[in-house]
């Protein structure tokens, strides 16, 4: 049985001694320290920290212990399934924590010259190659620091090209089906165009009547996920790029689902324009509690002019950083990209391979469709459009029959298989679905694994026919139960931080 | 390319072979190729990709490891290079720290229930991010403080509607050309305030003349992008709410150990960057942006990000965390979200609490001291020299500095190829980005570098200017 650790662990602040410390700096040297004198003649009155700040005071002991038992209070992908669709939670190799900790990586600045940093280059610049050659784009550049930040480089490459052809005014409308993920009209709308919604068939797939029927002269894009949200492939993607294209817009690939495509299929090759990557999903770099990602963006030729500088260059026998790329839409951060990731990325696909990374795609489409197959004639689940049709990485469920039987809903499901030790699915998204539980197993369980949860899955439809108490009151096992998420957003109640905390309960400092 | 074959790939379970023929035959298919059916046969890949034949682990390891050793690191050499990133210790209770799996490989705690662990570290980040900055309420985490200045400068004006920001002329060109990227789509117009050609400080007056009703922030670094405090702060807070406009701050937080925090001069956001407490310059990537603002619901509903929260089980029983306020972000708002952020900088906020926590007050306030005397010290040191001014204004200068070759008549780029050959790595050449202040480098000065490393600094620079 599954149990969590719960260490009823307080917050920071209420933790240590006044006068404890963690850490000792070195000591400032006294002749130094004689040479420069008092800080104090020299910081403007104006500017000087009167009253310390308010950080906890504890020794280094209590620090580790502390975060050590927060950590056991946390689940990752080396506790167990983590099936969270979209997500591609899958196994992060430790040989690439290793390799990323290395001095020759950690402690590069980023405005060394050229010629100390040479290694690091040409790891970004293969790097770049390789990606480019996955997609089937013509040039990568790695800068984003996530997906949402590669859409909105894409959104802004949009503009940009419009913008040349003198047409940035006119088209001003980005499209984007009803099951795409929440970043694409946040990033489209943050570009400044206006999002236009199409809605899916009853395959799941875009309707080409509904899309034929929104491009226009206003037409900047189309925002398309594939295989898409529900797990399904765009089969008609040819007479969407076509239809996208013939009305002047481009065709933007959000490759949050690029990981069955491995080796298998190519967006360049199906018409995208733009192709953003999702670094910490695909290639396996540790999503770290929600980041750092990485969110290379991949181009078509006609493009390329417009990424960001520095563009890595090769001169024959060394590269070099080159900012002379007028047409550039300038930069979307500081330096050149959450390298370190990037560095784990390299890695990855060393050890992998071509045969390998197409291993990864078909194993994690085998892994899928062998959930969906299980899961299938479970009491209470239904799997909307088409349900006879394979999916590649992820299928989405239904719990809509269960909720009406036994009102037991996604989320209850959700909560009561944190019990089991397996964490919950995507729940919700699609919006399209009702009571949508997202599936996406990846590459990287076993059989025995899938065949667990599908088993705890069967199980708490059953518990919710027999015992709904049991799964609407769910979870038992976890470090806490059911939290008042109400409480926590309503102005009056919400504590964003310690001081906001006690402010709210009127202590003082 | 040698295939695999039967044997499985140590990371993927189910790629051995029997293992996929009872799944397909589970599934009723011969062939894993009916699941790609639906795609389009013109679409298949008919050949292998240009990519390198499969390592092994020790094959991975042997390779990227010789191609880091092309590089130079700070560890082969003393680096005086800021900017943006900076050089400092980062202590080994933070590394093992986020090295504990259960934080290293968790996702974006959508199920605070099995999420407690990072719910709390990332909630006590944003609650010590307060603490330093004087702020009320900071998010758990932007890329960067260059994104960061971008989102700051949408949120004010989706705060109060105007669309004009005033910057100073001084100002990091990558994150000066990030906030333009971010601003241009919103149709924000970017102005930019003088400074004093004595002291760098801001000019009061030409901000006056600039300002208007239709200013919707006014933002300063402090310390600045060449690394003097920027000593009217507070007045340029009281000229920016005088007209209406939000008063935005960038920090390094390493200096407010000892300088005041933007709170307590009337910052209502503050921003920056903490790459510093605790994570490694990693070649400029991965940074941390902070976000932060003042209590007030106007401000807080337009933060860009995820927030963490301190609430109670439904049932009372006890304290927890989750995300609050998530009908600002793109999963529930879509295109009328605040951002678009989605994947952040969480583990490198974890980092930076456990830094917090292990330095303490005592310890964040010697830190900025020792980085103030060491960066003083070459100050000092270097303005003895005959041909080198340093730095440039007379201001106090916390960690970075400009040192001027003029008089020496010798460029920049050519001091820096010199003390490269002495195996020094000098500070950045700004002559092109502040034509105005000649042939000038940003050396940057911290904890990292011993009074040894200082001196030989400036021997190497005196054996250059006279050597030429």
């Amino acid at each position: 049985v599954f149990k969590q650790a719960n260490w009823e662990e307080d917050v920071i602040f209420n933790l240590g001694k006044d006068g404890r410390r963690g850490h000792a700096l070195p000591h400032v040297n006294s002749k130094l320290r004689n040479c420069v004198g008092d800080l104090r003649n020299m910081v403007p009155a104006s500017m000087q920290r009167v009253n310390p700040s308010g950080l906890p005071q504890l020794s280094e002991v209590e620090v580790v212990r502390h975060f050590l038992r927060l950590s056991e209070m946390n689940y990752g992908v080396d506790s167990g399934l983590y099936p969270l669709g979209s997500c591609t939670m899958k196994y992060n190799p430790k040989i690439n924590e290793q390799l990323a900790a290395a001095p020759g990586m950690s402690m590069l600045h980023p405005y060394q010259d050229e010629s100390t940093v040479q290694g690091i280059l040409e790891i970004l610049f293969r790097l770049e190659r390789w990606l480019a050659e996955i997609t089937g784009s013509y040039e990568v550049c790695l800068h984003p620091a996530a997906g949402a930040q590669g859409e909105f480089l894409g959104t802004l490459l949009m503009r940009a090209y419009h913008k040349v052809n003198g047409d940035c005014e006119k088209r001003c409308e980005v499209i984007v089906p009803d099951s795409a993920h929440g970043t694409n009209p946040a990033s489209a709308a943050m570009a400044g165009f206006d999002v236009v919604i199409v809605p899916s068939d009853e395959d799941g797939c875009i309707d080409l009547n509904a899309l034929e029927a929104a491009v226009s002269e206003k037409t900047a894009g189309l925002m398309l996920t594939n295989p898409n949200t529900l797990g399904i492939f765009e089969k008609n993607i040819e007479k969407i790029a076509k239809t996208v294209h013939d009305g002047g817009g481009l065709l933007y690939y959000d490759g949050a689902n690029l990981n069955p495509l491995l080796g298998k299929a190519r967006a360049g090759d199906m018409g995208f324009d733009i192709v953003h990557i999702n670094i910490h999903k695909t290639f396996s770099t540790p999503h770290g509690g929600g980041g750092p990602g990485a969110g290379p963006v991949g181009v078509c030729e006609e493009l390329a002019e417009f990424l960001p500088v520095p563009r890595i260059v090769l001169d024959g026998a060394n590269y070099y950083l080159d900012y002379d790329k007028p047409r550039s839409i300038g930069k979307i951060r500081g330096f050149y990209g959450n390298v370190a990731v990037l560095l784990r990325a390299y890695a990855y696909i060393l050890s992998l391979g071509f045969e390998g990374l197409k291993e990864v795609a078909e194993v994690s489409v085998l892994n899928a469709n062998y959930l969906m197959k299980k899961l299938k004639d479970v009491k209470g689940l239904t799997l909307p459009y088409n349900s006879e049709k394979p999916r590649k990485h992820e299928c989405v469920f239904s719990a809509k029959p269960l909720k009406n039987d036994t009102g037991v809903s996604a989320l209850n499901i959700a909560k009561r298989l944190l019990d089991y030790g397996v964490h919950a699915p995507t729940i919700y998204f699609p919006q399209i679905v009702d009571e949508a539980l997202m599936i996406e197993p990846t590459e990287s369980f076993e059989k025995e694994e899938l065949d667990r949860f599908a088993e705890v899955m069967r199980k708490i439809c059953e518990e919710a026919y027999k015992n709904p108490e049991t799964v609407l009151k769910a979870p038992f096992n976890t470090a806490v139960s059911r939290l008042d998420e109400v409480k926590a957003s309503h102005p009056k109640t919400m504590a964003l931080s310690w001081s906001m905390h006690r402010k709210r309960i009127g202590q003082k400092r | 390319v040698k295939t695999l074959g039967k044997q499985s790939h140590p990371y993927i379970p189910n790629s051995q072979s029997e293992i996929k023929q009872e799944m397909m035959r589970e599934i009723g298919i011969k062939s894993i190729d009916e699941l790609y059916a639906d795609i389009p046969e013109k679409y298949r890949l008919k050949k292998p990709l240009d990519l390198p034949a499969a390592l092994s682990e020790l094959e991975v390891k042997k390779h990227v490891e010789a191609l880091l050793a092309k590089n130079k690191s700070c560890q082969d050499m003393p680096v005086f290079l800021g900017g943006g990133c900076w050089p400092h210790y980062v202590p080994a209770v933070v590394k093992e720290i986020i090295q504990r799996s259960e934080f290293l490989t968790s996702y974006t705690p959508y199920q605070p229930e099995i999420s407690q662990g990072m719910l709390q570290a990332l909630f006590e980040y944003q609650s010590m991010i307060c603490e330093l900055t004087g702020m009320c309420v900071a998010n758990c985490s932007v890329y960067d403080w260059a994104s960061a200045l971008g989102e700051a400068a949408r949120m004010a004006t989706r705060v109060n509607g105007r669309k004009e920001i005033l910057i100073p002329k001084i100002v990091h060109p990558e994150r000066a050309a990030t906030m333009q990227a971010y601003c241009e789509p919103a149709e924000l117009k970017i102005g930019q305030v003088a400074y004093d050609k004595e002291t760098g400080q801001l000019n009061l007056r030409d901000l006056e003349n600039k300002i208007s009703d239709r200013t919707a922030a006014v933002y300063i670094e402090n310390p600045s992008y060449l690394g003097f405090v920027e000593a009217q702060a507070e007045e340029i807070g009281k000229i920016a709410h005088a007209h209406g406009a939000l008063f935005i701050v960038g920090v390094d937080p390493t200096s407010l150990g000892i300088l005041k925090p933007p709170g307590e001069y009337g910052a209502d956001i503050t921003i920056g960057e903490a790459q510093p407490l605790g994570n490694a310059m990693n070649f400029g990537g991965p940074l941390l942006g902070i976000f932060a603002c003042r209590d007030e619901m106007s401000l807080i509903r337009q933060v860009p990000g995820r927030i963490i929260g301190l609430t109670t089980t439904v049932d009372g029983g006890r304290q927890g965390f989750c995300m609050t306020l998530q009908t600002r972000e793109q999963h529930i708002r879509r295109e009328r979200a605040t951002s678009n952020i989605c994947t952040n900088e969480a583990l490198c906020a974890v980092a930076s609490a456990v830094y917090m926590a292990l330095l303490g007050p005592q310890g964040m306030r010697e830190l900025g001291e020792t980085i103030m005397y060491n960066a003083n010290y070459a100050i000092q040191l270097l303005s003895e020299v005959d041909g080198i001014k340093a730095p440039v204004f007379k201001s106090a200068h916390f960690k970075e500095f400009t040192v001027n070759f003029d008089k020496a008549r010798l460029n920049a780029k050519e001091v820096h190829e010199k003390l490269l050959q002495r195996k020094i790595h000098g500070g950045k050449d700004i002559s092109l980005e502040f034509p105005e202040l000649g042939e000038t480098a940003l050396y940057c000065v911290t904890e990292m570098h011993s009074k040894e490393e200082i001196e030989r600094l400036v021997e190497a620079l005196k054996e250059v200017l006279v050597g030429r």
